[in-house]
């Protein structure tokens, strides 16, 4: 369900960037997803089927490409990945920590003729 | 001939500038705003209900309510002596800007110092959609469990505080405070912790007192 306005959101983007580059047809979009974004790639994809249907975009392929939750610790300077519910950092155990990536959700490019 | 396009724009961009619009139009007439979130029944209604009826002849208060289909809270807080907007957001799980900006003209804003806003009930979604309030909330409570902060992290790092409702009911859940407050801390560290009930006003004075400071501090320079 929740995926509904992000996929509308794409679907408009997508479609100014196209038709202002006089594109005939979109083929394909890049996708930048975070682990933490809460975006499931299949329901992205069931909503993008029905919405893009009729449009410019319609049949593009949606590309996803994941980019792992890094921590950084204020403590110890050390950089981290995500490991189940240990939010604490591996280094020092302190929990003055920060996430410095892994919540992006954007359109990267799209590939059109 | 294939070509790629360059876009790099945020999805959720559009939300974001019209949550800056909105904040702008509050910021005209000075009204402080906050929103509520929370999951379904996690008290949003009566703790805004119990804060409001502590605050309103402090303040010139307001509320907006988002809700799916019915206008229940938004009766109960008109109930309660406030001017009350409801939003149905016709099935969506969440507010956002938009929605919010088309309910900002029902609103007598000149005549309010500090706007509630109760969102739908979801802890996913509201996250990613701001919508220009100065304080943005969330309420969990005791009978959902101390997992939630490492389920939903995305709710609990945009916000400026935490209320923990329904301490009355600790008791008869085994709820690990210290293992709450600990993915809390890792999420949003420093964040201003209430635990409280709704229900007997047990820890409300604490936020009662953080909250008009906050609001005190926007409302006189
Ligand atoms: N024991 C106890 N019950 C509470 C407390 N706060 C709220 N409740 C009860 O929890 C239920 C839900 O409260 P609401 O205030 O309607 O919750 P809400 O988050 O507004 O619910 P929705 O708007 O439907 O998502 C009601 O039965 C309340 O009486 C509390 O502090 N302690
Ligand atoms: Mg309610
Ligand atoms: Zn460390």
């Amino acid at each position: 369900m929740h995926e509904l306005p992000f996929v509308e959101s794409i679907l408009k983007i997508t479609l100014e960037h196209a038709e202002k580059a006089n594109a005939q047809r979109v083929i394909a979009l890049d996708l930048v997803v975070g682990q933490m974004a809460s975006i499931v790639d299949d329901s992205v994809q069931f909503y993008w089927d029905i919405l893009s249907k009729d449009t410019l975009a319609e049949g593009a392929e949606l590309r996803f490409k994941r980019i792992p939750a890094v921590y950084r610790c204020w403590d110890c300077g050390h950089e981290y990945q995500l490991d189940g519910e240990h939010l604490e950092c591996p280094q020092c155990g302190s929990l003055r920590v920060q996430l410095i990536r892994g919540d992006e959700f954007r359109l990267e490019s799209i590939d059109i003729e | 001939m294939t070509t790629t396009v360059p876009v790099v724009e945020n999805i959720l961009g559009a939300n974001e500038r019209l949550a800056q619009t909105n904040r702008a139009r509050l910021d005209e007439t000075r009204t402080f705003t906050v929103n509520f979130m929370a999951s379904p029944g996690a008290g949003k209604t009566s703790l805004i209900l119990r804060t409001v009826a502590a605050l309103k002849d402090r303040y010139r208060l307001a509320g907006v309510d988002g809700d799916v289909a019915t206008t229940i809270d938004a009766d109960r807080m008109a109930a309660a002596g406030i001017p009350a907007v409801q939003i149905n957001t016709g099935g969506s799980c969440h507010l956002d800007a938009v929605m919010l900006q088309g309910a900002l003209p029902q609103i007598a804003l000149e005549d309010t110092d500090v706007l509630v806003i109760e969102n739908v009930g979801n802890l996913i979604c509201p996250a990613n959609f701001p919508l220009g309030a100065h304080l943005n909330i969330l309420i969990a409570s005791v009978p959902e469990g101390a997992d939630k902060p490492y389920k939903y992290p995305n709710m609990y790092r945009g916000v400026q505080a935490v209320i923990l409702n329904k301490t009355d009911l600790l008791p008869y859940f085994d709820f690990d405070m210290d293992y709450f407050r600990r993915g809390v801390e890792a999420l949003n560290p420093g964040l201003a912790f209430f635990p409280l009930s709704a229900k007997t006003g047990e820890g409300f004075d604490a936020w009662l007192s953080w909250l008009t400071s906050q609001a005190d501090a926007y409302l006189t320079p």
